[in-house]
């Protein structure tokens, strides 16, 4: 009895913490999440483990990001104190990190988690908080069905498929196409189921759609069907490793069709691969490092210049992702989480990887970046907007 | 003509298995050990194709050359250390077989620590361009793999059937005791074997990387398992036996592809390994010999 009654006092508690950051300031105690100058955000990014690179990737362009806003300004006057936890790609250690966010920083709202399990660990665990989570990088369908408060930056698997279906009808006047994906894997298999769809809604012929096997190096038996069937567009939705040899294969094969693909291209060049197979094949991808955006090109020099490296996919969508959060927040007018994520539901913004909004399910519609393969080279072909 | 397309395709993939069958096959015939590390010994040579080729810029006949001889090295050096004692201490199979997989662990991992997991790219390793042959078009790498591994199958008859360390291998083949008793030293023939069954794969590793122009340290593990079951099918111990077993796999699992079936490729190819054990376990050109007592 007596525990129960500690833990009904303990919640009242935490209610009172909660309401507290909403007004203002809380007297300036320790326990108010956000005093009157300063709004925090909370992140959860693998720095250590397997997935360390996408995490220091999000992790980097957040911090250049909160430096961003706070050098202009802040949200309405007010600075961003951004806080993280390394949650090492595990999904014990995200809740847990959450947890501590929540409970013991206090925080707005959330930017992560950065792959898909622990983000959804992390959805499904927010639940009872209603907290504001923006993952920039989780492509999974689940992770913004688990719950009216997660919103993603980054596109899901199956609108690309979609999107590359449009593209083929609308930009390349095919009527009749052909698809290779590996049936074994989500990313793969889920991109070309959406294509196969979208490509029959919009009156395209699919005149093959063959499969292979997890590790197959011989494509060849595949290809000959598909050289067979004479298709405009050869839709390949698999990684860069696969990819290099079906390109060869389908070359040797004399299939002519056009190739395309999705962002799994990026990377397909590397040394000693002759690329000359891939000349004039067309990718979406999120973002582009030939972007003629001038603040993209800006972006790409100031992260080269504070972390030495490179800004990846993953870096652009953070950036994207905590400016996102921070506009919702200014939208809002405070930092009462519905109000937040009202604010998010309805938010148009304007980003390094292009306009977008929210659909129902909190993905966002925006416009990608086409990239097609010339001379051993990526090149920035159009922003292309299927619903434009 | 598609299907006649789709046939050639069979023969390309299989003549690379039928390579590697006929090292399992020989080494089968003198040791009576299954020699897993057979695939990774493909891996190795390819591995050395694309040091010579890529790194060091060879042309191609001394990367072929390179290939052959660090394989038969590799080969030899294997079985001296980890087969001889276990052969001539008569060790119960299943330790050969354990060793066997040890050392396809053992070069696997060595491969990844020196060249790194990623997949290395060797693209132009054989001119490929179609080749116009009535109303079909073969790829010219395919018609290179196929001519290649029956020439190579051709010589290695001859070695056999001709010349007096094939006869020895025969002897040492049909009864390692009674060829020692002659004079044939068991020791070197059974060297010779694996540098020979080596030197083809490393052969087998060209034509792997001609046609399918990228590696990694693990790409010999599912190689060398159907070329297993190809050496089983055919008949292990019989050189034509693994060609034809060879074949007949490539071509099989090609038109399971083409039918539109690739998601059960790989079951029918282990289809075949069982349905042959069932019914003809000898393979379709093997003897079958009464064990001995």
């Amino acid at each position: 009895m007596k525990k129960r009654i500690l833990a009904a006092l303990m919640a009242l508690a935490m209610l009172g913490a909660f309401s507290g950051c909403s007004n203002t300031g809380d007297g300036g105690s320790a326990s108010g999440g956000s005093d009157s100058d300063t709004i925090r955000i909370g992140g959860l990014a693998p720095l250590t483990g397997d997935a360390a690179s996408y995490g220091v990737a999000v992790n980097n362009a957040i911090q250049m990001a909160v430096e961003d806003i706070n050098a202009n300004g802040g949200i309405d006057g007010k600075q961003i104190e951004y806080i993280y936890y390394d949650e090492k790609g595990d999904t014990t250690e995200a809740t847990n990190a959450y947890n501590k966010l929540v409970q013991d920083d206090k925080v707005v709202a959330i930017i992560g988690d950065v792959t898909t399990k622990p983000t959804l660990a992390v959805a499904q665990t927010s639940q009872q908080d209603n907290i504001p989570i923006i993952t920039a990088t989780a492509t999974a369908a689940e992770v913004t069905l688990t719950g009216p408060n997660i919103f993603r930056a980054c596109f899901t698997d199956p609108f690309q498929g979609e999107l590359m279906a449009s593209y083929a009808s609308e930009k390349l006047g095919a009527t009749k196409v052909a698809v290779l994906s590996d049936m074994a894997d989500d990313y793969s298999s889920g991109i070309a189921e959406a294509f196969v769809a979208k490509a029959e809604e919009l009156g395209m012929q699919v005149v093959a759609d063959e499969k292979y096997q997890d590790g197959d190096v011989d494509f060849k038996s595949q290809l000959t069907n598909i050289k067979g069937q004479n298709p405009d567009v050869l839709f390949l939705p698999v990684y860069y490793e696969d990819l290099r040899l079906i390109s060869a294969q389908a070359k040797e094969v004399g299939v002519t069709a056009q190739l395309c693909g999705a962002d799994g291209w990026d990377s397909v060049l590397t040394d000693n691969f002759d690329s000359s197979v891939l000349n004039g094949g067309v990718f979406c991808s999120q973002y582009s490092t030939e972007s003629t955006d001038e603040r993209v090109q800006n972006f790409i020099s100031a992260y080269k210049e504070k972390y030495e490296m490179d800004p990846n996919m993953f870096a652009v969508l953070a950036y994207d992702a905590t400016n996102m959060m921070a506009q919702a927040i200014s939208d809002a007018g405070s930092t009462d989480s519905q109000a937040i994520i009202d604010a998010m539901a309805a938010l148009e913004y304007d980003g390094l990887t292009g306009r977008m909004t929210f659909d129902e399910d909190r993905n966002p519609q925006k416009s990608a970046v086409i990239v097609s393969i010339q001379d051993n080279a990526y090149k920035f072909v159009e922003n292309y907007d299927p619903e434009a | 003509m598609d299907f006649l397309t789709q046939i050639i395709n069979g023969l390309g993939q299989g003549s690379i298995y039928a390579l590697v069958a006929l090292g399992y096959s020989m080494v089968y015939g003198i040791t009576q050990l299954i020699n897993f590390a057979h695939g990774d010994i493909i891996m190795v040579g390819a591995y050395t194709t694309y040091v010579m080729l890529i790194m060091a810029g060879t042309p191609l006949w001394a990367a072929i050359l390179a290939a052959v001889l660090f394989c038969a090295v590799v080969g030899v050096i294997i079985e001296q250390v980890a087969y001889q004692r276990l052969l001539n201490k008569n060790a119960p199979r299943i330790s050969l077989l354990i060793t066997a997989i040890g050392v396809s662990m053992l070069l696997q991992n060595l491969y990844q620590l020196i060249f790194k997991s990623d997949a290395k790219s060797v693209s132009n390793v054989l001119p490929s361009f179609p080749i116009p042959v009535g109303p079909l078009e073969i790829s010219s790498v395919t018609l290179i793999t196929i001519v290649t591994s029956v020439l190579v199958m051709l010589l290695l008859q001859i070695l056999v059937k001709k010349t007096r360390i094939g006869k020895a291998m025969r002897a040492t083949s049909e009864d390692a005791g009674a060829a020692k008793l002659m004079g044939i030293s068991s020791r070197n023939t059974i060297a010779f074997t694996f540098a020979i069954g080596s030197g083809l794969a490393a052969i087998g590793a060209v034509l792997y990387c001609g046609a399918y122009p990228q590696i990694t340290p693990y790409m010999g593990s599912m190689l060398g398992l159907k070329a297993f079951v190809a050496a089983v099918l055919g008949g292990i111990g019989s050189i034509p036996g693994a060609m034809i077993g060879g074949i007949l796999i490539g071509v099989a699992e090609s038109l399971t592809k083409a039918l539109g079936w690739s998601q059960i490729t790989d079951a029918v190819v282990f289809g075949i390994l069982i349905l042959v054990l069932l019914v003809k376990p000898a393979g379709l050109l093997g003897r079958n010999i009464k064990e001995k007592v």
